[in-house]
């Protein structure tokens, strides 16, 4: 497998080192190669580094400091000890709404995209490619093209600004039923299926204990992208919602924002907007680093069928 | 763990390989059964909806009268508006620079993880990808500050140099996004080459290496060509966010002043304000369709032209 292709066994001094051998497998690091791709690196932390340190400063620290250095006094706890006081402690309010959102959109729509994409990979039944296409092609809909008419169909139904609104469009994933059809076509060994039938096992059965395990992976890569597209979600809450109360953190902190900028009168809390931002960024960050392992192959599998 | 699965796989398949002539006697409701909670949302929220724009971008509304039946005016009016169109063009300009960019990094990003010649390569591939996971409004409102002349960096810099460089001016406030949007995604694409190009068989590097290839002959003959059919799918994945720019330009009204972002800065942005706040409903429903329809054009397109050139080769 690692046959040595570039060491060459020269006729070694006495005090030499042993050579390293290079192989195709462990080729001789770049110094060049890294510092290029450092810089690119460079350019992805910098904004993150500038988030942490900023939101150790105070608002006057903030406004008078220089971007990347720190300022005159440490104030991160006061300022989280602020984010979460400021306007009645609304801040709790939008975390709690993010967190409902997310857990029930994430869950639901990502048992609704197991449960098809199983279906689809390995049950044969009428319209099956049609519907394959109809979906696939949903992905490319621009999202304004639905929310005006879910907008508008929603206020007839008198589920705007409720939690409903933002609830029902993300139980729909197109492209998470996708990745789990491809899966389901790979991971889930028909046969087994058979076998199970053989022994008498109903389809439901069948599908949640001998295949939903098997889909572990897709379903943590599914899971854990719908979480960040509805934590991240911006617009539909934007239209769908007027009360502050049913905020997700993106309008609430936006909104934030607009008060500090409202040029003159507004109290200016952009301390505050910038540690709200950190706090809210945190559990995606977290998310990310901890479920490496599953995501990484999930992605691998949507892109190798491609 | 997928190849865990694959071994398991081909090892219970000849196991059971005998019962595969019982297949399916009369299973096909099944199927239907588990796809109906699915089809029911969707057609609820993709569907419905749809044919609803389609519906009532065939109305006005009046300030007297109510919503009037037009039949195709708004299509006709919207194909005469110079707003439409100056969105329209900003966006596409900014798809033809941006999307090349974005994944051209990305690939270069890619090979050199996958060179295996990186110090820290894990350190890198996370640090790169992490800003994906950043929300548009958090990462807006980070660059906003940063590139800002009045708290951000470059504020100090020019007083530093002496200089009065804007990135928020009107000529430049679409490079700054630029830049916002490569941030956030370029980690992304360049995770989805990455795969592509883990999926090649070692082996293959080998055969090439014994027959005396550089790393420049394999990089040009092997895994670029392996990545094609992931730029075909990323290519249309980029088009289809870049046509629908909304929440940076959209943020960057209340952090920046005097940064050229108008209410028709992009065409998702003028279809927002006309339904929303200029409650020209029917308007914005014949913008947004004729968005998808171009939008999917553009995806169909590039789809049909790499196939073409995939045959060819």
């Amino acid at each position: 497998m690692s046959a040595p292709s570039t060491g060459k066994p020269a006729p070694r001094l006495p005090l030499e080192r042993p050579r390293k051998l290079y192989t195709l497998a462990n080729p001789r690091k770049s110094l060049s190669l890294t510092i290029v791709t450092g810089l690119f690196a460079l350019y992805c932390i910098v904004p993150m580094l500038w988030l942490v340190i900023n939101a150790t400063k105070s608002q006057q620290d903030f406004v008078s400091s220089f971007g990347l250095g720190f300022g005159g006094h440490f104030a991160l706890w006061d300022n989280v000890a602020q984010v979460f006081t400021f306007q009645d402690g609304i801040f709790s309010r939008w975390l709690l709404n993010t967190v409902l959102y997310v857990v029930i959109g994430a869950v639901v729509s990502t048992f609704l995209a197991a449960l098809g994409g199983y279906a689809l990979a390995k049950h044969d039944f009428v319209g099956r490619r049609a519907f394959l296409l109809i979906v696939l092609g949903s992905i490319s809909v621009p999202g304004i093209a639905l929310a005006i008419p879910q907008f508008l169909l929603f206020a007839q139904l008198g589920i705007t600004n409720t939690p409903w609104a933002v609830l029902i469009p993300s139980f729909i994933n197109p492209f998470g039923l996708y990745l789990m059809w491809v899966f389901s076509d790979q991971a889930v060994p028909t046969g087994l299926i058979e076998a199970a039938r053989i022994d008498g096992a109903g389809e439901l059965r069948i599908f949640l204990r001998i295949a939903f395990p098997l889909l572990a992976p897709a379903t943590v890569t599914v899971l854990l992208f719908s979480f960040v597209s509805i934590w991240n979600n911006y617009f539909l809450p934007l239209i769908m919602l007027k009360d502050p109360a049913w905020y997700p953190l993106t309008i609430g902190i936006n909104q934030w924002n607009k008060l500090g900028s409202t040029a003159g009168n507004g109290e200016l809390i952009q301390n505050l907007v910038i540690t709200g931002s950190l706090l809210m960024i945190i559990p995606l960050i977290v998310a990310f680093l901890s479920l490496q392992r599953y995501w990484q192959s999930g992605l691998s599998m949507g892109a190798i069928k491609d | 763990m997928s190849r865990q699965l694959l071994t398991q796989r081909t090892s219970v398949s000849d196991v059971v390989a005998d019962h595969q002539t019982f297949r399916k006697p009369k299973r096909r409701n099944v199927g239907l059964a588990f796809i109906a909670p699915f089809s029911v949302l969707f057609l609820f929220v993709f569907i419905v909806p749809i044919g609803y724009s389609a519906y009532i971008s065939m109305f006005q509304n009046k300030l007297i009268g109510g919503k009037v039946f037009i039949w195709f005016d708004n299509y006709i009016k919207l194909f005469q508006d110079s707003q439409f169109y100056d969105g329209v063009i900003r966006v596409v300009l900014f798809t033809a620079i941006q999307v090349p960019i974005m994944l051209f990094s990305a690939i270069a990003l890619a090979l050199a993880i996958d060179s295996l010649r990186l110090h820290g390569s894990r350190f890198f591939r996370i640090i790169v990808f992490l800003p994906y996971a950043i929300p548009a409004i958090v990462s807006t409102l980070m660059w906003g500050f940063m590139l800002g002349i009045r708290y951000g960096l470059i504020g100090s810099l020019n007083k530093a140099a002496g200089t009065s460089f804007n990135p928020f001016a009107p000529e430049t406030t679409m490079i700054s996004i630029g830049v916002m949007v490569t941030w956030g995604f370029t980690g992304y694409n360049m995770l989805i080459f990455y795969a592509a190009l883990r999926a090649v068989p070692r082996e293959l590097y080998e055969a090439a290496a014994i027959d005396g290839a550089t790393e420049f002959q394999i990089v040009r003959h092997i895994k670029l060509p392996a990545l094609r059919s992931s730029l075909i799918v990323t290519i249309i994945f980029s088009i289809i966010g870049t046509f629908q720019l909304f929440n940076e330009p959209n943020i960057l009204t209340t952090l920046v002043s005097n940064s050229g972002i108008t209410s028709y800065y992009t065409p998702n942005m003028y279809a927002y304000s006309l339904a929303f706040t200029g409650s020209q409903q029917g308007y914005a429903a014949a913008l947004a369709l004729v968005m998808a329809v171009f939008t999917i054009a553009i995806a169909y397109a590039v789809q049909i032209k790499g196939m073409k050139n995939a045959f060819n080769k």
